[in-house]
């Protein structure tokens, strides 16, 4: 099964040649970490496995990424997304999985439990495919600075963090000199560092929030080893420009209701506003199929298996729900690439018991958001409020685990056992966070 | 061979220049300032082909004329030229007496103008017609002739019609001077040199006034109002099929929300009166958008959260002091031409506006025949994600990056991109801009405004064009996407 198809190509691309099949057990739609890891432990477990990504190579985001960071709980080894990323790359490339690059899911038809239909764009021209299951692993997108409310005129020079990132460490092209961040999760604090590093100067980073979102260490290392300003709460609400490029932000201090407090604006000089405010799952082709979008992740609504509400379309990473580290994403490609599996041997995913997870005290969001009671379960979710010593609690099973720090920004990642969940008797399960005495 | 200038290449000043291709004997260029077309009031707009029943026939006799018959032209232009446009209807929605009452007089305008179909609708019917409708709403008027177009799309069309039958574009080219000798217009004097010219028409939008000054003509000027809008996901549910808005006052239209051609919920304007020289502030404020926000829930059942707005924007309208067009052919200074002060609905008359001032021209000039090569088609470029397979596949068997889709929000692929980038040379935009590629193939134009798909498109251009990144502009002028390549900045070099 694992005859080579290609040398291991450190950094080369490759580009396959035409798809000659036309039935997969598995399609999977995305080719960064969680798709990479999908489609590997797929065709581990004997499924006829065909990835497609959108760019002209595959890895996704972590090609960007050369920060270290990556692979400390998956490899155990803090490595730059890049070393990350070509380690599934090369493994993938030495195995007979079916990839395609530059190539487009235009659209999706569920046929029957067992057949899904896709018609993917590519420079080969349509490729109509059918297959048994879809891993869904397409990762996020940046929130813009209009969904997060800034005004002003549409100059060049505002971007999100990732198009910076992409522009800098993909293509070596410098986009300012003069930088604002907005938003202080750890993507922002990283790119105020990487600007530094490089030469510009980071004018600050703001946060709308009364705390920095980020891993306390990223800010150490990247704001106060370099001196950078942090505005806590702080927005910016509209920006200046000259000769159509940004001039200035105008920042405005925030009450504790995210309001802005009248006469406390200040315009801060820059030539380039990155935007780091957070990453929204893309979710296209899953509504396009008809399946249920949950408010709260903006993320399909999963079960333990994470299949969607779609029999045999199953979703993974970003795509899934926005985490923290890329080592959650392959984790959850590698359990829905088992899920598939156990999906096509056993001709669907049978339900023991419908259950609905239910958002308790404190908690902002949780997938899986359903149950079928019929193998443990690993929840992920995000507190509302940072809070100190307490209990997260799955409250009709009795079952709670004690938290000395919980924190908005920081994922919570719980496993719960089939016996476990077992003596649920009720078809809801409340999980919140309840304070320890 | 009569040379004829025409000062700005926004809607207007490019009909007229396509009705002029149309003879021999005319030598047609456009001017614009900026470094491509459609870039100043036609750019922001509400994209309404309007019924024209709002018109006052006796305050605006040739307005309410002009827009009926340009309403007309549209349904043609659109066909010929390739232009994304659809034709819904409207409904103006009531939601006092008053404002009820109000409506009644539009019935009265339409029939005296000749617009079909106007009537009174009650709230039953109207909820029928349009079930995203507020049911607040006591009532309404309907105007089924209403539509609605991609301007932009428009004024791109009509540029490389133009170029394609014999006329020329100096784009990125400033007007400085009109020279007038013995009483006639002779010359313009640009940032790129002199041009000799026999006719000058100046339809230079918010700068109108300016352009006429220079040719001796002070007798109005032009002030910026503004709208701001906000645009919604194209992913959002709330999507009227007819054109909404609410009941008109003296200033406006009214607020609207329209289904966009490109599917997306469009809610605005407002109607702020700027200062004279404010004529470059097209910017949004927090109160316009929230105004706007709340005038669109009176009319809507429902509104998305602001936080699926993929866009604001604010586009500024020439209002012109005499409070209607300005449409005229001078003997003094012969062969100086306006078309002035084209505030709503301009962009509705603007086929019926290059009709009547080519008129004014032609019927001055001698020798002057229609051409029989004048060619009325122009082709819109291909978008293969929204093609049959097989139509697809030929496309992509001619050019493989056709099949490579770069921007997934829109689903356009590089071979549009490219293809963008050739028609824009052929216009003779004077750089490629990242605005003029999206204008064209409206990659970067979805959710993400081009967060995902920007940086590869600029990197394919350099590697494709040799155009660095650091050399490529948003929207011409000092409006750089990067600034150097990366370690410059540590060597030392600032960059440009």
């Amino acid at each position: 099964m694992l005859s080579p198809k290609s040398k291991p190509s450190y950094g080369v691309i490759v580009v396959p040649d035409r798809i000659t099949k036309k039935d997969y057990d598995t399609v999977v739609i995305g080719g960064g970490p969680a798709g990479l890891a999908a489609a590997l432990k797929a065709r581990e477990k004997g499924l006829e496995t065909l990835v497609v990504e959108t760019r002209d190579r595959l890895g996704g985001i972590p090609l960007q990424c050369i920060h270290p960071g990556f692979g400390i709980h998956y490899f155990k080894e803090d490595m730059t997304g890049p070393e990350f990323v070509y380690r599934f790359i090369d493994k993938l490339l030495s195995t007979d999985i079916d990839y395609t690059v530059k190539s487009y899911v235009n659209m999706a038809e569920y046929v029957s439990p067992m057949e899904k239909k896709l018609e993917i764009i590519t420079p080969y021209g349509t490729e109509i495919v059918r297959t048994k299951t879809i891993i869904y692993a397409a990762g996020a997108r940046e929130r813009t600075r209009y969904e997060i409310g800034i005004t002003g005129p549409n100059p060049a020079g505002i971007m999100t963090a990732g198009e910076a990132q992409t522009l800098m460490d993909m293509y070596g092209v410098m986009p300012g000199k003069k930088i604002l961040i907005v938003g202080s999760g750890d993507v922002g604090l990283i790119m105020a560092r990487r600007f530094v590093l490089e030469g510009a100067e980071v004018v600050g980073v703001v946060e709308i929030l009364p705390y920095p979102s980020g891993l306390i260490r990223n800010v150490q290392q990247c704001l106060k080893d370099y001196g950078i300003p942090l505005l806590l709460s702080h927005m910016v609400i509209s920006v200046k420009q000259r000769n159509g490029r940004v001039s200035s932000a105008v920042v405005v201090k925030v009450d504790e209701n995210f309001k802005p407090i009248q006469g406390t604006e200040n315009e801060i000089e820059c030539d380039t506003i990155v935007i780091a405010a957070g990453l929204k799952p893309r979710t296209k082709l899953l509504e396009s199929l008809g399946a249920q979008i949950d408010p709260r992740t903006k993320g399909p609504v999963v079960n333990e298996y994470f299949e969607t509400t779609i029999p045999g379309v199953f979703a993974a990473g970003n795509a899934l729900i926005i985490n923290d580290y890329v080592d959650y994403a392959v984790e959850q490609g590698e359990l829905a690439a088992l899920a598939a599996t156990k999906y096509v041997d056993e001709k669907g995913i049978r339900i023991k018991k419908p259950v609905k997870i239910v958002l308790g005290r404190n908690m902002r969001l949780i997938v899986p958001q359903m149950l079928t009671l019929t193998s443990d379960a690993l929840f992920y979710g995000r507190v509302a409020r940072p809070e100190d010593n307490v209990w997260l609690s799955f409250k009709e099973i009795g079952f709670k685990i004690p938290q000395l720090k919980v924190l908005p920004s920081i994922m919570i990642r719980q496993k719960i056992r089939l016996d476990k969940l077992r003596m649920l008797e009720t078809d809801t399960l409340t999980v919140e966070v309840i304070p320890r005495d | 061979m009569y040379r004829t200038i025409i000062i700005g290449a926004g809607i207007t000043g490019l009909s007229i220049a396509r009705w002029l291709t149309r003879y021999r004997g005319l030598q047609v260029i456009v001017i614009d300032k900026e470094p491509d077309v459609g870039w100043g009031v036609t750019k922001a707009n509400t994209s309404i082909i309007h019924p024209c029943h709002e018109e006052h026939p006796d305050k605006h006799p040739l307005r309410s004329k002009l827009c009926l018959e340009g309403h007309n032209l549209w349904y043609k232009w659109v066909k010929e030229l390739e232009i994304p446009a659809k034709w819904p209807g409207e409904i103006i929605v009531a939601t006092n007496d008053e404002e009820l009452k109000g409506l009644h007089k539009y019935i009265d305008y339409a029939y005296r103008i000749g617009v079909p179909g106007v009537r009174l609708i009650d709230r039953g019917e109207m909820l029928r017609l349009e079930p995203w409708i507020n049911p607040d709403a006591i009532g309404g008027l309907y105007a089924p002739t209403a539509g609605t177009i991609n301007p932009m799309m428009a004024a791109i069309a009509i540029a490389e019609n133009i170029v394609d039958n014999g006329g020329k574009l100096l784009l990125g080219t400033r007007v400085e001077d009109i020279v007038v000798r013995d009483g006639k217009v002779v010359a313009v004097e640009t940032s790129k040199g002199g041009i000799e010219a026999d006719i000058v028409v100046n339809a230079a939008g918010l700068y109108a006034d300016k352009i006429s000054r220079m040719a001796g003509i002070d007798d109005y000027s032009i002030h910026p109002r503004r709208g701001q809008y906000l645009l919604f996901s194209d992913r959002v549910d709330v999507k009227p099929n007819k054109i909404l808005h609410t009941a008109p006052t003296p200033k406006t239209k009214g607020v609207y929300a329209i289904t966009t051609v490109d599917g997306n919920l469009l809610i605005g304007p407002t109607a702020e009166d700027l200062p004279e020289e404010a004529r470059e502030e097209n910017t949004t404020t927090h109160q316009g958008l929230d105004f706007i926000y709340e005038m669109a829930s009176r009319i809507l059942r429902k509104l998305p959260p602001r936080n699926k707005v993929v866009k604001t924007f604010a586009g500024l309208r020439p209002e012109p002091s005499t409070g209607t067009f300005i449409i005229r052919f001078h003997e003094k200074p012969w062969g100086f031409v306006e078309a002035a002060g084209i505030r709503s609905p301009g962009l509705t008359a603007a086929p019926a506006i290059g009709k009547h001032v080519s008129k004014l021209i032609i019927e001055r000039l001698e020798n002057i025949e229609p051409r029989k090569d004048w060619r009325s088609k122009r082709q819109a470029i291909p978008r293969p994600a929204y093609m049959a397979p097989r139509e697809r596949d030929k496309l992509i068997r001619e050019n493989p990056d056709y099949g490579w889709i770069i921007c997934v929000c829109r689903k356009v692929s590089l071979g549009e991109i490219m293809e963008a980038v050739k028609r824009m040379k052929k216009i003779g935009v004077p750089e490629i801009t990242l605005d003029g590629i999206k204008f064209r193939t409206h990659s970067m134009y979805g959710d993400c405004q081009g967060s995902q798909c920007r940086p590869h498109i600029a990197y394919l251009l350099w590697k494709r064009l040799g155009i660095q990144p650091w050399r490529i502009t948003t929207k011409g002028d000092g409006s750089k996407y990067a600034f150097t390549e990366v370690k410059a900045l540590l060597r030392g070099d600032r960059g440009a």
